[in-house]
């Protein structure tokens, strides 16, 4: 019992190199085997990857470049941190796209409406971003209302309630009821914003043409109270110790279905946002480009392991690669093969990561096991 | 894939367990043949001949297919453990890579090819989730991330530059031959009469019997070569060992990850297959966006189907069917399908109520009445909802029968072999 309480001590004495090593080099070695897999790719397809992936570096540093890639991640980060608030409790959110859409419909009509006139720019600023929040909050609670009252699993229920938000968008949409048709073209859109409740862009990229979109604050805000939520309150530990262990959560008096709802909820609330940088600081209305970022912001989840600063190095990643792909079809190579790039990239680091756990673990093993096992009779003096 | 048991097993709240009531086949046969009277019945008051036309059938089929084939596919992974997201993905496979096949070697080396294709995808999701122990959902939406790129990629390499072709379609595909059995030619006539229940059936055999590919034959046959090779052979009951207690198969000399490799391949090429239908059967050419989440339809019509092959031939039929309706324009036909729903729900009200089960009883009746309220104040659905139909289905049964479906036991968990 002594000698246990001894090697638990010497254990966490020190830091776990054993156990961390293998954490901090799998993900350099996942990327360096995407750019691996995408250099394969592109010398298939007739390039050379040297070259690309130089052009590829120039063009996406050019500032008109960088002011887009900040833009693309901002959209992207807070999408991912809703998936990443379900995954940190086991909670699989792939309704994203359906919330955000929907939520960004929603918010981008009343924004407009003629009953809220009379409101001044800042407030109805809030009052957009607070319907957003509601909306997504609403939709994605639908599969958790079905979750904690009925056991429908969140992952089909998800998907079923993207499909379905895709197609009351698409009723709401007409210029029967919230669309409007563009004067000279077929898009219908919503009512466009008055422009006193337009975000402006900040000049935060010196010689860019524009700013980069003012949303991107919220965007960091967002980060810093995720990182909050989770890692300081209460709150945020039952949700992580639910997403360890949900027996060990439930045994210490936890109310499993109750984080259900609330993670979920949350998860939904932070959805809500992913469409408003756009919506308030580019397009000022509900255009039918919305939409389709749910699936990449699981990817940038799991891409940044659920954390706040990882989330937005790989949505900085993602982001620069979308752009950065633009330029290779002028060097006649398909620029498609940046999504090969993207999902090799994912698929490596949730592999490799699952690796470093598996050596990590087996590495501690070995140490605690050698430090607890039964001393050697011959080296202990009788 | 209901997730965490101690979620589910709160949620539950320890039911006590139902009596085994699974639907036997003269009790099924007998609920079809009301179904069919009653939607004849429907057809006739309603005037919405399209309900049991040829054509309706036909697409109805046709529809139906490629959503089977991907929860078959759902079927054979989720019964060896592994939950297959990534059916979608490997469907995008099956299209690309059939009508890769078709177009340059011929139909059936297209279908081949497909196979091959989605299998490539299954083998995938089997490396990372067996051999790497990643999580199953995780593996499943990056293998569907990585299937769009891939096939988008792939068709700028091999179909631009082809007639027709281009970075987002191929160019047109060889047809696979199609069967009609003999002597059905009067039926037309029969079905044009409208006749109560006679031009009903006459219109089903038509749909069903005439011009036929061969593609959905095999699909077809699939279902019962499912059950039996599943239910009734040692391989078979080794499979599903594997997904019911792994450790235990494993205790009795089962090769855990080869039998769980063996259902998820199988599951990719199945999906393969019916991503081979919609570009060379429902389509000619294969189009970047075809399989429109019929993947994770197909996963929901084997959740439908409580994991069995029949039930999951039942959950495709009846998304193929609101599919084909909406397909061909019909929503004056959805419109009369709530009626026949109305006329369903307050039958089983009905039967709730006589027993005794008081409040699910007078819910459904409530429903019932909804329903008819919304059939007399309208003339038609508006389509964006018909679109949606299979969808909200989906979510209703899920939530009406989640608690009495029974998954395999250790579906969806990882497993690490034993030393």
């Amino acid at each position: 019992m002594g000698d246990l309480g001894a090697a638990a001590r010497t254990a966490s004495a020190r830091p776990d190199t054993a156990r961390l090593l293998p954490q901090l080099v799998a993900p350099v070695a996942a990327l360096a085997l995407a750019a691996l897999i995408s250099a394969v790719a592109l010398s298939v397809s007739g390039g050379n990857p040297i070259t690309a992936f130089r052009a590829m570096a120039d063009y996406g540093t050019q500032p008109a470049s960088l002011v887009d890639i900040l833009n693309r991640s901002t959209d992207y980060y807070i999408a991912a941190v809703a998936v990443a608030i379900g995954f940190r409790m086991n909670l699989f959110n792939i309704g994203v796209d359906g919330q955000y859409r929907l939520a960004t419909l929603v918010a981008a009509a009343v924004g407009a409406a003629s009953f809220l006139d009379w409101l001044p720019g800042v407030l109805r600023i809030l009052v957009i971003v607070a319907v957003a929040v509601a909306v997504g909050a609403f939709w994605a609670g639908v599969a958790a209302v079905l979750k904690v009252t009925r056991g429908v699993s969140e992952v089909i229920s998800t998907i079923m309630l993207n499909f379905i938000g895709g197609q009351i968008v698409a009723y709401l949409l007409t210029p029967e009821h919230l669309g409007v048709q563009a004067r000279g073209s077929n898009d219908v859109t919503t009512r466009l914003l008055p422009s006193d409740s337009w975000v402006p862009g900040i000049p935060l990229i010196p010689n860019a043409p524009g700013g980069v979109h003012g949303f991107i604050l919220v965007a960091v805000a967002v980060g810093a109270g995720y990182w909050f939520l989770l890692g300081r309150t209460r709150f945020g530990f039952d949700l992580r110790a639910t997403g360890m262990s949900a027996s060990a959560a439930v045994a210490s008096g936890v109310n499993a279905r109750r984080m259900v709802l609330y993670a979920m909820l949350l998860s939904g609330a932070v959805a809500g946002l992913t469409g408003m940088s756009q919506l308030l600081g580019a397009r000022h209305a509900y255009t039918s480009s919305v939409g389709g970022i749910g699936f990449t912001a699981i990817g940038i989840a799991l891409l940044g392991r659920n954390s706040p600063v990882g989330i937005g190095l790989a949505a900085l990643l993602w982001a620069f690669l979308d752009r950065s792909a633009l330029i290779l079809d002028l060097n006649e190579i398909p620029k498609e093969i940046v999504t090969i790039m993207q999902g090799a990239t994912v698929l490596a680091v949730v592999v490799a990561y699952e690796l470093a756990a598996r050596v990590g673990r087996r590495a501690q093993q070995r140490r605690v096991g050698a430090a607890t096992a039964e001393p050697d009779r011959s080296e202990v003096p009788m | 894939m209901i997730g965490d048991p101690a979620l589910t097993a709160a949620t539950v709240g320890g039911a006590v367990p139902r009596r085994g009531r699974r639907l036997r086949l003269p009790v099924g046969l007998l609920a079809l043949a009301g179904g069919l009277v009653a939607l004849a019945a429907v057809r006739v008051l309603t005037g919405a001949d399209d309900l049991t036309s040829g054509g309706a059938v036909a697409a109805a089929i046709q529809s139906a297919v490629p959503i089977g084939l991907a929860g078959l596919g759902g079927l054979w992974a989720e019964r060896a453990g592994v939950v297959n997201i990534g059916l979608e993905g490997q469907l995008i496979l099956g299209t690309w890579f059939g009508a890769w096949g078709g177009y340059h070697w011929g139909p059936w080396v297209g279908v081949l090819a497909a196979v091959v294709g989605g299998g490539l995808g299954g083998l995938l999701h089997a490396v990372a989730t067996v051999s790497f122990g990643v999580d199953h959902i995780v593996s499943g939406v990056a293998i569907t991330i990585l299937a769009g790129g891939v096939a988008r990629y792939l068709s700028q390499l091999a179909f631009a530059g082809l007639p027709g072709g281009g970075v987002t379609q191929s160019p047109s595909v060889p047809e696979l031959p199609r069967w009609s059995v003999p002597g059905l030619g009067g039926l037309v006539g029969v079905e044009r009469r409208h006749w109560f229940l006679v031009g009903d059936l006459a219109g089903i055999l038509r749909g069903a019997l005439t011009h036929v590919s061969a593609l959905t034959v095999i699909a077809v046959l699939l279902v019962p070569l499912t059950y039996l090779v599943l239910w009734r052979t040692g391989f078979g009951l080794r499979l599903r060992s594997v997904g019911e207690n792994p450790a235990a198969a494993e205790s009795l000399g089962v090769d855990v990850y080869r039998y769980k490799y063996y259902g998820v391949v199988i599951s990719g090429a199945l999906a393969g297959l019916g991503g081979a239908f919609l570009s060379m059967v429902a389509s000619s050419i294969y189009r970047e966006g075809q399989t429109g989440g019929r993947g994770f339809i197909g996963l929901a019509a084997m959740i439908f189907g409580n994991w069995r092959p029949g039930g999951l031939a039942a959950g495709a039929g009846l998304f193929g069917y609101t599919d084909a309706l909406q397909l061909r324009g019909g929503s004056r036909s959805v419109h009369a399908l709530l009626l026949f729903l109305a006329v369903l729900l307050l039958a089983v009200g009905v039967r709730h109520l006589r027993h005794r089960r008081t409040v699910p009883g007078a819910v459904t009746v409530c429903v019932a009445v909804l329903v008819a309220v919304w059939y007399v104040t309208t003339d038609s659905i508006p389509a964006e909802f018909v679109q949606a139909a299979p969808h909200v289905t989906t979510l209703v049964v899920l939530a009406l029968a989640a608690q009495r479906l029974r998954m395999p036991a250790a579906d969806g968990q990882r497993y690490r072999r034993g030393g």
